[in-house]
């Protein structure tokens, strides 16, 4: 590869992170924009103590499956059981302070988390080697893990009543007045962001999702890459179950069934190509911010059920045509470069 | 769904409402259930015996585990035999293999809880042959298959008991709201629209000021919550006609400024309430007793065994320490009003 080559794909890669960049300023001024109308029409939605610590906890649960949804993204990949893992996972955590309530409950964490990353590992294994679209494999998967809840859970239902108070006390509990689960999310947030932009494994993930093929002929490990994205994905699933578990204090066999569509809605809104290959988890958490935030803000505005949902749909509607635009633009962009570099 | 209080609460409540409704609907249509029972009273009195088996939608469930204890209790009282048998789970047609048992086996009365209106029956009415009498509770299958069915609410009186419940924790005044199930919710709506009337009616310093939908689940309903509570600073109660609505407008209300200020009521099943209960959040909520509803099929199955009642409109009995019932239409006997649990009675249940 040539100096100059070398210096036009690194401009190409810079303009390419500036454009994200601003993808992601655009999500945020549209979280801050929805937070201040809210507000000026019901000060109690920021100002009031509740209200400020619902606007940062609501969507932390979600935020951490979105990041999670992101990384398989970005890998060209999706991945819908989630929702059906994250309920799993809540069940088993109420299952274990149930039936072992001598275990010392910081280890659901640990348990929940490792259940989720093998739920995450079966969906990446039947990706990964039998080689059928993900789609697919995590449509099965989805109702799979399901039907094995209904199995599993029947008729029956954790109470509040049923896990101890330190466990509950953290689904609702603040360090100075961020709430846990919002710390919990952002730590994890950082970490993934951290790994997904200056490692080269992170980078490998957008590689694949840029070009599959391109990468396996690169000699990049595709199978285990991908592999690992689906057990994240999983593993921050089975972490949501548990935090979910403490934050609503009741779950049942229906716990998180819907999830996987606000999961793959919050990356989308955020900025993370469908296609695979661009987007951020930033982009993803301040998506799935936007999008809880939204739910939570119309009831407030009066808006009627109906179009709460209706703007819901127009808002990821509103991501993919944007996607759809700027992606145009950037093969253009990227051919007017190309012919640049050759003259 | 196994029992109608297990799952999902609001569902299953609806489900309940839905047959209280789809009774007084067929209720115009009467005449017919006299018949067979008629016939096979004579059958039943022959034998005698009062040998009762009480056959749940499904065996280790929690609210059938007190209905049936309930049963026992009223067929130790009158010296017969109590037995429960039952499916794992909640099929549809789980329940038929153990009625031609039953019926093989010549007891006196089956109390059952239908886990299908329709696919039970031609076994039930084999079993009317074969002179069993039978008693649906709970859940009931088309009337032409039991000779009488134990209804646990009706509309009216799940109504009255949460407007009551309201305005007795607000002192008859101030602002409140409800949460409900879904926005398309026969039941709740139909009693929504009576607790309005009522409230219109009978305590006019009390506002409704909204009513918002959950749609049964926990995080909807949190949220819907929360916004109740930002949006009416001076709210002074939420209604929540629906279990998974109650139980989450109070585990908002007591991690929130609200607790203590605002009153948490409605329809709610113990285990799920207890700790709120328990923290103060929730004063009083209502459902039935299971105990209660166990404890009158067995007296309404002696009734039937003894030949006193044939199921028909008007016929009474005595059911020990509930006192006497009356046979409405169709062959159905109301339990009576719901049940409210509080701090005080909340620790006998365990469902």
């Amino acid at each position: 590869m040539s100096a100059r080559t070398w210096n036009a794909s690194q401009t190409m890669l810079s303009r390419l992170g500036s454009f994200a960049r601003i993808r992601e300023v655009g999500i945020l001024a549209a979280f801050v924009l929805v937070v201040a109308v809210t507000t000026a029409k019901n000060p109690n939605f920021l100002f009031s103590p509740d209200g400020f610590r619902d606007l940062l906890l609501t969507p932390s649960i979600l935020m951490l499956v979105a990041v999670g949804q992101a990384v398989v993204i970005i890998t060209r990949n999706v991945d819908l059981s989630v929702g059906s893992v994250l309920g799993l996972s809540a069940y088993l955590t109420g299952r274990i302070f149930v039936d072992f309530p001598s275990l010392p409950w910081p280890l659901v964490f640990v348990i929940g988390i490792a259940f989720g990353a093998c739920l995450g590992l079966v969906n990446g294994a039947l990706v990964a080697f039998a080689k059928v679209p993900s789609l697919v494999i995590t449509l099965g998967t989805l109702y799979a893990y399901r039907g094995i809840n209904v199995w599993w859970t029947g008729s029956d239902r954790i109470n509040a009543s049923d896990m101890p108070d330190g466990f509950l006390a953290l689904g609702t509990d603040s360090v100075a007045n961020i709430p846990v689960l919002t710390l919990i999310a952002l730590l994890v947030l950082g970490c993934a962001a951290w790994y997904m932009h200056t490692q080269r494994g992170g980078r490998e993930l957008y590689a694949i999702g840029s070009d599959p093929d391109a990468a396996r002929l690169y000699g990049l490990r595709v199978t285990r890459r991908v592999l690992v994205a689906f057990v994240v994905s999983g593993a921050l699933a089975g972490l949501a179950g548990v935090l979910y578990a403490a934050r609503y204090g009741t779950v049942n066999s229906q716990v998180g069934s819907g999830f996987e569509l606000e999961a793959v809605g919050a990356a989308v809104i955020g900025g993370v190509a469908i296609f695979g290959g661009s987007g951020s988890v930033f982009g993803a958490a301040i998506g799935a911010y936007l999008l809880m935030t939204i739910n939570r803000a119309l009831p407030v505005l009066g808006v009627d059920d109906f179009w709460q949902r209706a703007v819901v749909g127009a808002l990821i509607l509103g991501a993919i045509v944007l996607d759809r635009i700027a992606a145009a633009r950037q093969v253009k962009r990227f051919a007017r470069m190309r012919e640049a570099s050759h003259d | 769904m196994k029992s109608p209080l297990m799952k999902r609460g609001g569902m299953a409540v609806a489900a309940l409402a839905g047959m209280a409704l789809a009774l007084t609907a067929c209720s115009s249509s009467d005449g017919e259930s006299s018949d067979p029972s008629g016939s096979a009273g004579a059958a039943g009195a022959e034998s005698g015996d009062y040998s009762i088996t009480f056959l749940p939608k499904n065996l280790g469930n929690a609210y059938f585990d007190t209905s049936d204890a309930g049963g026992e209790e009223a067929i130790e009282e009158f010296g017969g035999t109590y037995a429960e048998v039952g499916p794992a789970e909640a099929a549809p047609d789980a329940q038929v293999s153990y009625i031609n048992t039953l019926a093989q086996q010549g007891v006196g009365a089956v109390a059952v809880s239908a886990n299908d209106p329709e696919a039970i029956c031609d076994a039930l009415n084999e079993a009317r042959d074969a002179g069993t009498k039978v008693v649906t509770f709970d859940s009931d299958t088309n009337p032409e298959c039991r000779d009488l069915f134990i209804n646990q609410a009706t509309a009216d009186g799940i109504a009255k008991v949460q407007v009551d419940m309201i305005a007795e924790q607000i002192g008859d005044a101030g602002q409140i709201a409800i949460l409900s199930a879904s926005a398309n919710a026969t039941n709740q709506n139909a009693w929504i629209e009576t607790m309005e009337q009522l409230l219109a009616d009978e305590h006019p310093d009390i506002e409704l000021v909204d009513v918002v939908y959950g749609d049964d689940d926990d995080q909807t309903s949190f949220d819907k919550t929360a916004a109740l509570l930002q949006t009416y600073p001076d709210l002074k109660g939420i209604v929540s006609p629906t279990t998974v609505g109650i139980a989450a407008a109070a585990r908002y209300i007591s991690t929130s400024d609200a607790k203590g200020q605002v009153a948490v009521t409605g329809l709610g099943t113990p285990n799920q309430m207890r700790e709120y209960v328990e923290d103060g959040t929730v004063t009083a909520f209502a459902l039935w007793n299971p105990a209660d509803l166990g404890y009158l099929a067995a007296y309404a199955a002696k009734a039937l065994i003894d030949g006193d009642i044939t199921g028909a409109e008007g016929d009474s009995f005595e059911a020990g320490k509930l006192g006497e019932y009356t046979v409405d239409a169709d062959g159905t006997v109301l339990l009576g009003d719901p049940y409210v649990f509080d701090a005080d009675n909340i620790g006998d249940f365990d469902f």
